[in-house]
């Protein structure tokens, strides 16, 4: 069964090469062949991981991919408990979103086109976590770049959505150059560039070359997974369609960065300024995130920053090492479960109320919507940490593991998480209020295109994918927990977690404390909006605070000065360098050796025709020559 | 065989120029069909190489002038074989797309095919005046594409064209003509010269005639500050002339450096590698930095190939520098290099003529005009992202391979160009992505119509096949190209 889990990723890819090279001819049939791929790929995951013991990893070896003397980069996949949870994650809940958008895209011309896009990124995505070298995975990580790229761009005709593709793809690509010479350091260094060698050899080395391999691989998961200085791509990604921000931007590719840290826990288990700096970067992304998500009306938005935000208890516990691998791994999966079923709720939403994303025309939906408002209601009680759904067990163990730092360490990273989980219940229930109760203001509005709204449930392709997320968000985290099933099952790849002898606050009040903080924002969050009507115009006489939010606390601002504008003007320099320097001095030396520039162009083609002639004669009459030479 | 291989084209050239009555359509298939019998010839002898241990397969040497020690001495090894076939494909690519289009077809069809010799000759040559022979008579053969069927401004590119690259090739003349006279017994055979090592112990002579063959070779490749012909040139050239000049002649300067430079010189390489070194960074920044500043889509892909060739330079320059110990990082580097040269000939031959495709349905080459194509013309779109993606070094296509192989090699020999060189992928994707924006996505500006055509989708699908092709599966490819560049330096 292990020897063949290629056909993991050879069903999704074949299923995106008949649907992009086959054109038109498949536009009847592409969506359900889309949706059969992925359920083919969940099917054998499940089956794999239900037959075989997955106590060791298993190196799958399928080709030769890159043999050069000394570098031999093998095709092969690693069978091991991490490499499957995130296979059955992907293919299990891609398989749901697949279906989902059978109704979202119906009225799309190019759906069969979406599927192929769908089936490729679900391919690169198992080849990311399947690899057994940093250089397979390098190869997936950038094809769910490409694939990413598409699908944010996906409505052509909107600028928007072409810029916020191109700013997905380059700031990933700033990563990537980190991720690209984290790689070539580790062949350099140790020879190999496969988990088993470079894990084995990663011992042997400096610690300044460990610790700098983990900060390049760190700049690489900042790119991917939308982690400060790179997070601003993230929220812009939510131009691409509904079912892409779930799957892509909330579920599976912004995770990848989590997936490295974890996978590469050999090398940060060496060195503690690595991991310091991850435990760093995502305790501040996730204040970051939680505090701009606050600020925006778009639904989309809110649930995008909020992505950062989870993201970052992510970082934060793989940054724990040891103590909170597993951990993160848990609330990733938790988080897929709860925010995919979110941002379908949010197409499902949208979808009703003619692709409408401001919540300020929202209100009341909970009457139109019941289905869509039962399922986003568990998702959202789940992201809050409302005991006993999925994200209290999940969250509760991070914060803990934070507060079990050392010194000072533990004071301000589980004072940040615990922040974070107050900010998350306000902004939450922020969106729910706007969204599903209060005053139904869509009645006097009409939407951008001059429509009126007419609110309705969707249809149950999408609603029942919804359903089956709900569970998951509901029961997810009590199933992972229950005496530890997920942190047992992942030791083998990641380590036995170790717990901290003690906590910077006592251990018992942690969770009790982190669910009073996040009702407390809740309740702050319904003061505001739930017990006064809401504008349908956006307030501009805001707070500084507000304000700073509104602008993405400047992130973009940042980019733009420390990275654009520099380019922009290297780019001119360059430019007048060879319009002026480097042009002009040969354009200069010509005309001296000819005289005057006048007499340059004076040179006319007919000149250098003949001349390019004679020059064809004489080399036939040498090689005459030659010839009789040769022969007389 | 391989002078069969060689000259075949030029006979039929010949041949057509000599029947009167040829028509149209009688040439359009001789044309194709010569060039289909080249990628069927050359594909045999992939099949059949097997190289004599440190030497050449299919090698032919006649005598002619022994007192000078010039000969017509050809050979094939792993070094020569991709580029020949990497030729054969790209002509017959250039031929299929240029069938329903051009005018004076005769003529065209006669020239190309007289290309296809010299490109073949440039590549398999063993003797320098050989080699001299063939490398001149592209520039005669490119002038003459670029001024009988370029654009408006093509007079004026093409004197640029034929002065600059003229002077390079008299350059690289005196370089040859110093190799023959230090090396003893005198002589012009590349096998013997690279046995002899002419210029151990011969220093600034050495150095002088190290200068000479650089910058010959250096302008046809072209490097930063000697590159100002290019861009002029594919602007004004026709689509297939770009293709050709892009995808094969600018690696005749980079074949000569592997081929005779390093072999034939490798101390003097050595000593004077860490400005190769900087050379190949200046190129690989400069050129996406001025490519990205082109409002117009087929000089900035001109500015990219700097950009692009600037690599192969930085792995020369690298794999000289990492000390006689680290055999592996410098075959690593060099084999890199090889396979940039067949990958920048695919993915750039596609990028030309997608560029011909665009100015046939627009009229211009101006970024500004188009917009929202996507739409209009789907499998246009879907082709050109192939191209760009393969040409920004995604994996999964050819371009990552070499650069892949390249980046890991010269690391350790040059850290800190390499870590600055890789500031170049960042920027080609910049630059290549707001070009697809620009022409692809966003509201449509003018209406244009014509999806791509059944001669146009067969010349430029199969460059991309086999770059994907070589991206998932290089064995066959890196394993003819390794053995040989093991003996280069």
């Amino acid at each position: 069964m292990i020897a063949s889990s290629w056909l993991l990723v050879a069903f999704p890819a074949l299923g995106a090469l008949i649907l992009l090279v086959g054109g038109r001819r498949t536009d009847a049939w592409g969506h359900l062949l889309g949706c059969a791929t992925v359920i083919a790929s969940f099917g054998y995951a499940v089956a794999m991981f239900v037959s075989s013991s997955l106590a060791e990893a298993t190196d799958v070896a399928l080709y030769s991919w890159i043999p050069v003397d000394a570098l031999q980069v093998e095709f092969g996949l690693r069978i091991d408990p991490l490499s499957m949870t995130f296979v059955l994650l992907i293919t299990g809940v891609g398989a749901l979103i697949h279906v989902y958008s059978i109704g979202y895209m119906a009225d799309d011309a190019g759906r069969r086109r979406f599927f192929g896009y769908l089936n490729l990124f679900v391919a690169s995505m198992l080849v990311l976590v399947l690899g057994n070298s940093f250089v397979t995975l390098y190869l997936g990580w950038e094809g769910v770049g490409l694939a990413s790229y598409l699908l944010i761009g996906w409505y052509t005709g909107r600028p928007s959505a072409a810029t916020a593709a191109k700013k997905a793809f380059l700031m990933n690509r700033v990563g990537d150059v980190g991720l690209a010479l984290a790689i070539f350091l580790m062949f350099s260094e140790i020879g190999s560039t496969s988990y088993a060698a470079v894990f084995a050899g990663i011992g042997d080395l400096s610690p300044a070359v460990i610790t700098a391999i983990a900060l390049l691989l760190l700049l690489g998961a900042c790119g991917k997974s939308g982690q400060f200085p790179l997070q601003a791509w993230l929220p812009d990604a939510m131009e691409g369609p509904t079912p892409v921000s779930a799957l892509i931007h909330a579920a599976t590719m912004v995770t990848a960065g989590v997936y490295l840290v974890a996978r590469a826990a050999p090398i940060y288990n060496l060195t503690e300024t690595g991991r310091l700096l991850v435990t760093i970067v995502g305790a501040f992304t996730l204040l970051l995130g939680a505090i701009i998500g606050c600020a925006y009306d778009d639904i989309k938005k809110v649930l995008a920053y909020s992505t950062v935000s989870q993201i970052g208890y992510m970082m934060l516990a793989v940054g724990l090492g040891p103590f909170g691998y597993a951990l993160g791994i848990m609330h990733l999966l938790t988080h897929g479960f709860f925010k995919a079923g979110l941002f379908l709720g949010a197409g499902s939403v949208m979808h009703g109320m003619n692709d409408e994303v401001d919540m300020r025309k929202f209100g009341g939906l909970y009457k139109r919507m019941p289905i869509t408002f039962a399922t986003f209601g568990l998702g959202y009680l789940a992201l809050i940490g409302f005991p006993f759904l999925s994200g209290f067990y999940s969250k509760d163990a991070i914060i803990e593991a934070a507060f079990g730092s050392e010194g000072w360490q533990g004071w301000v990273f589980g004072g940040a998480a615990m922040l974070g989980a107050g900010i998350t219940g306000f902004y939450m229930t922020r969106l729910v209020l706007m969204t599903f109760f209060g005053k139904e203001r869509w009645r006097e509005l009409k939407s951008a295109d001059g429509r009126e709204f007419h609110p309705h449930e969707s249809p149950p392709v999408m609603t029942v994918p919804m359903i089956v997320l709900a569970v998951g968000s509901v029961g997810a985290g009590f199933f992972f927990a229950l005496g530890d099933r997920l942190v047992e099952f992942l030791a083998p790849s990641v380590g036995a977690l170790s717990e901290a002898e003690h906590t910077a606050l006592p251990h018992a009040l942690i969770p009790w404390l982190t669910v009073g903080l996040s009702l407390f924002g809740a309740l702050v969050a319904w003061l505001i909006f739930g017990r006064r009507d809401v504008p349908v115009e956006r307030p501009q006489n805001v707070s500084p605070v507000t304000r700073a939010a509104r602008n993405d606390l400047y992130g973009n601002a940042l980019n733009e000065a420390l990275v654009a504008t520099p380019g922009l003007w290297t780019t001119r320099f360059a430019v007048y360098l060879d319009n002026k320097g480097v042009d002009g001095a040969v354009n200069g030396l010509a005309a001296a050796l000819g005289g005057s520039s006048g007499r340059l162009r004076r040179l006319q083609t007919g000149f250098v025709r003949s001349y390019a002639l004679s020059m064809l004669g004489g080399s036939f009459l040498i090689v005459a020559a030659l010839l009789m030479v040769r022969f007389s | 065989m391989l002078t069969l291989v060689i000259f075949l084209p030029v006979v039929v050239a010949a041949v057509l120029l000599a029947v009167p009555r040829a028509g149209d359509r009688t040439v359009r298939w001789a044309w194709i069909a010569t060039s289909a019998v080249e990628v069927a010839l050359v594909t045999a002898m992939w099949v059949t190489y097997s190289p004599a241990p440190d030497g050449y397969a299919f090698e032919q040497h006649h005598r002619w002038i022994p007192s000078v020690g010039a000969g017509y001495h050809v050979g094939a090894d792993g070094l020569s074989l991709p580029l020949l076939a990497l030729t054969a494909v790209l002509f017959l690519a250039c031929a299929v797309y240029s069938v329903r289009r051009t005018r004076r077809m005769r003529a065209f069809a006669a020239l190309f095919l007289f290309l296809e010799t010299v490109c073949l000759g440039v590549f398999t040559a063993l003797d320098l005046l050989l080699f001299f022979v063939f490398f001149d008579l592209s520039i005669v053969g490119m002038y003459f594409v670029i001024a009988g069927w370029g654009h408006r401004g093509a007079a004026r590119a093409a004197l640029m064209f034929f002065l600059y690259t003229f002077l390079g090739s008299l350059v690289l003349l005196l370089g040859f003509l110093g190799l023959y006279l230090l090396s003893s017994p005198h002589s012009f055979d590349i096998v013997e010269l690279a046995r002899q090592d002419p210029a151990a112990g011969r220093g600034a002579v050495a150095g002088l005639v190290l200068l000479a063959l650089v910058l010959g070779l250096a302008i046809k490749t072209p490097t930063v500050p000697v590159h100002t012909w290019l861009p002029p040139a594919h602007v004004e050239a026709p689509a297939a002339g770009s293709a050709i000049l892009a995808g094969i002649l600018l690696k005749m300067g980079t074949y000569g450096f592997v081929r005779i430079v390093l072999p034939v010189l490798p101390g003097t390489w050595r000593a004077y590698a860490p400005v190769i070194v900087v050379v190949g960074v200046v190129s690989v920044l400069y050129g996406a930095l001025v490519a990205m500043a082109q409002r117009d889509f087929k000089r900035m892909i001109a500015y990219t190939s700097v950009n692009h060739m600037g690599y192969i330079v930085l792995a020369f320059g690298a794999a000289a520098l990492v000390a006689a110990s680290e055999e592996q990082a410098r075959q690593l580097a060099i084999t890199g290099a090889v396979t940039q040269m067949v990958s920048h000939g695919l993915i750039t031959g596609a990028l030309f003529l997608l560029a011909g495709v665009l100015h046939d349905r627009g009229g211009t080459y101006d970024l500004g005009s188009y917009g929202g194509l996507a739409r209009q013309l789907p499998a246009f779109a879907g082709l050109t992202a192939l191209a760009v993606f393969a040409s920004l070094g995604l994996p999964g296509f050819s371009g990552f391979v070499a650069e892949f192989q390249i980046f890991t090699g010269s690391l350790s020999g040059a850290p800190v160009a390499t870590a600055v060189a890789l500031l170049g992928v960042l920027l080609t994707a910049v630059l290549l992505l707001r070009a697809y924006q620009r022409i692809f996505l966003g509201p449509s500006r003018t209406v244009v119509t014509g999806d791509l055509t059944v001669s146009e989708t067969l010349a430029i699908g199969p460059l991309m096949a086999l770059s994907v092709a070589i991206g998932l599966f290089p064995r066959f490819l890196l394993d003819v190209i390794e053995p040989a560049a093991r003996g280069v330096l």
